[in-house]
């Protein structure tokens, strides 16, 4: 396998000019996908046995915490990649997806509250899954506010990434905490492993969701780095001519 | 179709407040997301673009 691809990756003129074509299509399929999803999941779907409407919830609740999720291994990965090799796009991508990751894991506590009060009559309780997606959010406030507050860029960039790294230990408490510990939260509706226990009539409408809102992220995260890359090389002349003669 | 009728459907049974406001919620906050993208995205031409142009005609 050759690696030149990963050694592109260290150019930021090498990435702005292949993800360009990428971001607004992904984006729009992202967003067509979510909104099969989202309608065949409200208008559709059959109703829960024992929940009623309220699972129709579901269907953006359990997207937005999965992206929650998956940002931070990227953002994890990102910045193993810095620290261990110093690669020049790792920072860009921690500064573009950072913010993308806490509005995904406000999303998913804000929806998890509001189903949980007619499912389990309250809005929070302080147990392992629902605590350990705050702490998910935190880690990504604390990632944006390292990165925009710190006067020394280097510093800056590295601090973030130790973070990112560090705060990895918080995944597989989240993955492991409806399993093993006691909760309210009821069990993964997707494993590699098993089939879905609900009716494909359910679930389905899930996955259009799931795939969607992943490609929707990639998108806009690919937008996000675009405009980061700019910023940062603006005194290289690619980006001078990317800037006033095309029409970006 | 799981409603029969559209007051049905905006009801959910007892459950519409539920999910419309966890629904709203999120529209709004992923609809703010593509927003500030494409505003920084926006910003960051103009600012570059002026730039350039005004570092030309010195």
């Amino acid at each position: 396998m050759s690696w030149a691809w990963f050694h592109k990756l260290g150019s930021p003129k090498w990435f702005f000019s292949w993800s360009k074509p990428w971001a607004l299509p992904l984006f729009c399929f992202g967003c067509l996908s979510l909104l099969i999803g989202l309608v065949w999941g409200l208008v559709f779907a059959p109703a829960d046995y024992q929940q009623g409407n309220s699972f129709r919830i579901i269907y953006i609740h359990v997207p937005v915490a999965m992206l929650a999720q998956s940002c931070y291994l990227a953002l994890g990965a990102a910045g193993f990649v810095f620290l261990v090799w110093q690669m020049k796009m790792a920072p860009v991508f921690i500064k573009a997806m950072a913010p993308i990751g806490a509005v995904m894991s406000l999303v998913a506590l804000v929806s998890g509250a509001i189903w949980g009060k007619p499912t389990w009559g309250t809005w929070w309780v302080w147990d392992a899954r629902l605590t350990s997606v705050l702490v998910l959010f935190f880690l990504y406030m604390g990632i944006i506010a390292l990165q925009n507050s710190l006067e020394d860029q280097v510093l800056a960039n590295k601090a973030a990434a130790v973070i990112s790294v560090v705060g990895l230990i918080n995944l597989p408490v989240i993955k492991y905490s409806v399993v093993l510990l006691e909760t309210l939260h009821q069990g993964p509706t997707f494993t590699l492993t098993k089939k879905p226990e609900m009716p494909a009539e359910m679930w389905l409408p899930l996955l259009f969701a799931v795939i969607g809102l992943y490609c929707f992220v990639a998108g806009v995260v690919l937008w996000r780095m675009q405009s980061e890359i700019l910023m940062s090389e603006h005194r290289s002349s690619w980006v001078k001519q990317e800037v006033t003669k095309h029409g970006f | 179709m799981a409603f029969n009728s559209l007051t049905e459907f905006l009801m959910m049974g007892t459950h519409g407040v539920y999910v419309w406001s966890a629904y709203g919620f999120s529209t709004l906050t992923l609809v703010w997301l593509v927003w500030n993208t494409l505003a920084t995205r926006r910003k960051t031409r103009d600012t570059l673009r002026k730039r350039f142009l005004r570092n030309q005609a010195r």
